[in-house]
């Protein structure tokens, strides 16, 4: 622990990793900017010093998909008790999702979320705004105006743009604000309606009403072709699905700006996990197979995929004690996506640690249009930084998380991989894996 | 066994221990007080969030033939629009101090929920699509008090996909040996069908003068709103058993439906009330089946007096 203030520190003895590269340094972090990067630096006495030994330290990493339920679902989560979660997962920017209550379509809103990420200062709160007001499809949301307020990422998530006209109507409108880009959970409700677990041999098996894998492809399908016409920049969220990872695969071949994210719990569990009737596993999208995990694998590895999102999803307990098709869909994500990915797509060897660091840090940094994330570890950065240690095993306790919700599908499973500290704009808000505030 | 909530839980032997205790049942239902003191003083409670008169008071009648209090909940869907969970409802008339819960519900999965909520036996009644294992048990019984089940041919005919009564079927059939056909259209069907020990045809025509039991699902009207079949007069052409198709059933051939059953629908009128029809059978042992359950989950093991 630094005797010191926390405005300054080094970070000794751990191994650097960002976009350039892997070497050994340390890194001296002075009034919220990296000053320093060199190895086997010396301190001076009165200098407080991180230890990193045996760690990694990354870019802070940025999560695109983070649902802070504030306002609207204060009880499930908070933007304090979301943003703690966050910076103990190794987060230093979280894109907050709009289906709150009111939902993020309005300037208000939107200012008021901000406002409340800014108020934590233990990561980044980055707001999305609505495609269309109420999320329902029908208007379009006050884009520009939400833009003016930093809105880069438009989405009705937790909802599909069901009318193929509508979304092509935002993406034209959208190609009149610079950077933003429109991402779109791609479900045909036609499809999925009704649905409450990915449709295969174990919904038919245990009578419960499917969401097919083609409920997502035709929308991406969909929108890879209004991209096409419109060439504004399109993001699919949560890719679930084998079929989608060669349709995005396919549209970046044509040169398209699409880009897409996984979140943690696809790559890692399926719809055989749903035949206990616990809701913790209930998604939308749901658990699919193990062939979809597979494909999404390779996804990752080729870099068809460009980012590893959470889906961070907070339901109260006794939201949750109700039977599997009366349950919410949603699970939580930010404390365990590092080890997940660690442990099952490091471990095994699919990815390496670079790429992964990269899907969870500076390329998802990139499609939010995040000046200050995912940087490289060089002097004039702002000290945005994660130090992991990527050989600790530790067990997922749900009492234990920072977020206000319980409701993780991992709990009881042993991960590798932890976040040790989080450095946000300078200022150690995770040491030795606690929040500092 | 603790709880029963779906076939699953039953093997061969356990299954056909459960159908001759069942036998037992049906002649203590003969008696002239049909009424045994097994299970005194065990409370049962019936939890129904779902309407079934035919369930619920065949599981009530069990219940009281073997001197158990019987509490009746029907939790009307309000419960959960005030936001009560089920964990709190059923821990709620746990406390009162119950043995066993018999619980219909309709969504799939709910008595594995509570089962694992409560200290007493849960009894899946039915829940969603999944499951109905008490109706599987009574057919089973209903049909081997005329044939033996081993090696016979069973089409299960309709809306196998939205029916707990035919995933309960074609489990304990199987089980004990007979061979089954499901009949329908591909919306009527599940969507997938891997790991089902079962045959498929799109056509009664095709297999009604193979099989040795129609079983009949009763089809809802709403699936035809749904797009999951054009008209109700062309389901019937197609998978109603009227009586021109009766006409081709093998001689000894059986009819079964778990009721309630839309006569000129999935079956003719004259088909139903006729002489291969166990209809009215199936209901009676029912009551039988349900007695062999609740005793095996809540009685001392003692021969039933």
């Amino acid at each position: 622990m630094p005797s010191s203030p926390r405005s300054q520190f080094v970070i000794k003895g751990g191994q650097v990793v960002d976009a350039s590269g892997s070497r050994r340094a340390d890194v001296r972090v002075r009034d919220g900017m990296i000053v320093d990067v060199a190895a086997d630096m010396t301190t001076s006495e009165d200098e407080a010093t991180v230890d990193a030994s045996g760690c990694v330290v990354s870019p802070g990493l940025v999560d695109l998909h983070v649902h802070l339920r504030e306002p609207g679902d204060e009880e499930a989560e908070t933007v304090e008790t979301g943003t703690r979660a966050a910076a103990r997962g190794g987060f230093t920017a979280v894109v907050a999702m709009p289906n709150t209550r009111p939902p993020l379509d309005d300037a208000a809103v939107v200012s008021s979320v901000l406002a409340a990420g800014a108020a934590t200062g233990l990561c980044e709160v980055v707001s999305s705004g609505c495609i269309t007001v109420g999320r329902d499809g029908r208007e379009l949301a006050p884009m520009g105006e939400l833009h003016a307020l930093g809105v880069r990422i438009f989405t009705d998530d937790g909802a599909c743009v069901a009318h193929a006209g509508m979304m092509r109507r935002a993406l034209e409108y959208a190609a009149s604000l610079p950077g933003a880009i429109v991402a779109e959970h791609a479900e045909d409700d036609t499809l999925a309606a009704g649905g409450h677990m990915h449709e295969g041999a174990w919904s038919s098996r245990l009578g419960i009403p499917g969401r097919p894998s083609v409920a997502e492809t035709v929308i991406v399908a969909r929108d890879i072709e209004l991209c096409a016409v419109t060439g504004t920049p399109v993001h699919f969220l949560h890719c679930s699905a084998a079929g989608t990872v060669d349709l995005v695969r396919a549209a970046k071949a044509r040169g398209l700006p699409v880009t897409a994210e996984v979140a943690p719990h696809h790559f890692t569990l399926t719809d055989a996990c749903c035949e206990g009737f616990d809701p913790a596993f209930k998604v939308h999208p749901p658990l699919r197979t193990d062939a979809d995990i597979a494909a999404l694998r390779v996804g990752l590895a080729d870099g068809t995929i460009d980012a590893i999102a959470t889906d961070h999803a907070p339901h109260t307990p006794e939201s949750k004690e109700h039977p599997f098709e009366e349950a919410p869909p949603g699970m939580l994500g930010l404390e365990t996506a590092l080890a997940l990915t660690l442990t099952e797509l490091v471990e095994p060897g699919i990815v390496d640690l670079a790429d992964a660091l990269a899907l969870l840090s500076w390329k998802p940094a990139a499609i939010a249009g995040l000046e200050h994330q995912g940087c490289d570890v060089a002097p004039g950065a702002v000290a945005n930084l994660a130090v992991i240690d990527p050989a600790m095993a530790w067990q997922v306790d749900a009492r234990r998380l920072a977020s206000r919700a319980r409701n993780t599908p991992f709990a009881g499973r042993t991960l590798t991989g932890k976040v040790r500290h989080t450095i946000f704009r300078g200022e150690l808000v995770v040491v030795d894996g606690e929040a500092t505030k | 066994m603790k709880h029963l909530l779906s076939i699953d839980d039953l093997d061969r032997a356990s299954l056909t221990a459960l159908l001759d205790l069942s036998e037992q049942f049906v002649a203590v239902n003969q008696r002239e007080i049909p009424k045994v003191p097994a299970l005194r003083g065990k409370v049962v409670a019936s939890l129904f969030y779902e309407e079934s008169t035919r369930t619920r008071l065949s599981f009530e009648t069990a219940a009281k033939r073997l001197s158990c209090d019987v509490m009746t909940f029907s939790v009307a869907q309000s419960s959960v629009k005030k936001g009560e969970s089920l964990r709190d409802t059923v821990q709620t008339i746990a406390a009162m101090g119950i043995d066993a819960v018999v619980v219909r519900h309709p969504a799939a999965g709910a008595p594995y929920r509570i089962a694992d909520w409560i200290d007493g036996s849960v009894v899946n009644a039915g829940d969603g699509r999944h499951a109905h294992p008490t109706q599987a048990l009574l057919d089973a019984l209903t049909l081997r008090r005329r044939r033996e089940i081993a090696g016979l041919h069973v089409a299960i005919v309709g809306d196998v996909r939205h029916s707990r009564v035919a995933r309960s079927n074609v489990k304990a059939l199987h089980l004990l040996g007979a061979d089954v056909t499901l009949v329908g259209p591909p919306t009527l069907l599940p969507e997938s069908l891997e790991g089902w020990p079962v045959q498929v045809s799109h056509e009664l025509d095709d297999v009604v003068s193979e099989v040795d039991v129609v079983m009949l699902l009763r089809m809802q009207f709403e699936r035809q709103q749904e797009g999951l079949f054009p008209t109700l007069r062309e389901y019937t052409a197609r998978y109603g058993l009227t009586e021109a198709r009766a006409e081709r059933l093998k001689p000894d051939a059986l009819v079964m439906h778990p009721g309630p059953m839309n006569r000129g629908v999935e079956v003719a009128a004259e088909v139903a009330d006729g002489r291969a029809s166990l209809v009215t059978e199936q209901v009676t042992n029912g009551v039988a089946v349900r007695m062999a359950v609740l005793y095996s989950l809540l009685g001392s093991g003692a021969p039933v007096a």
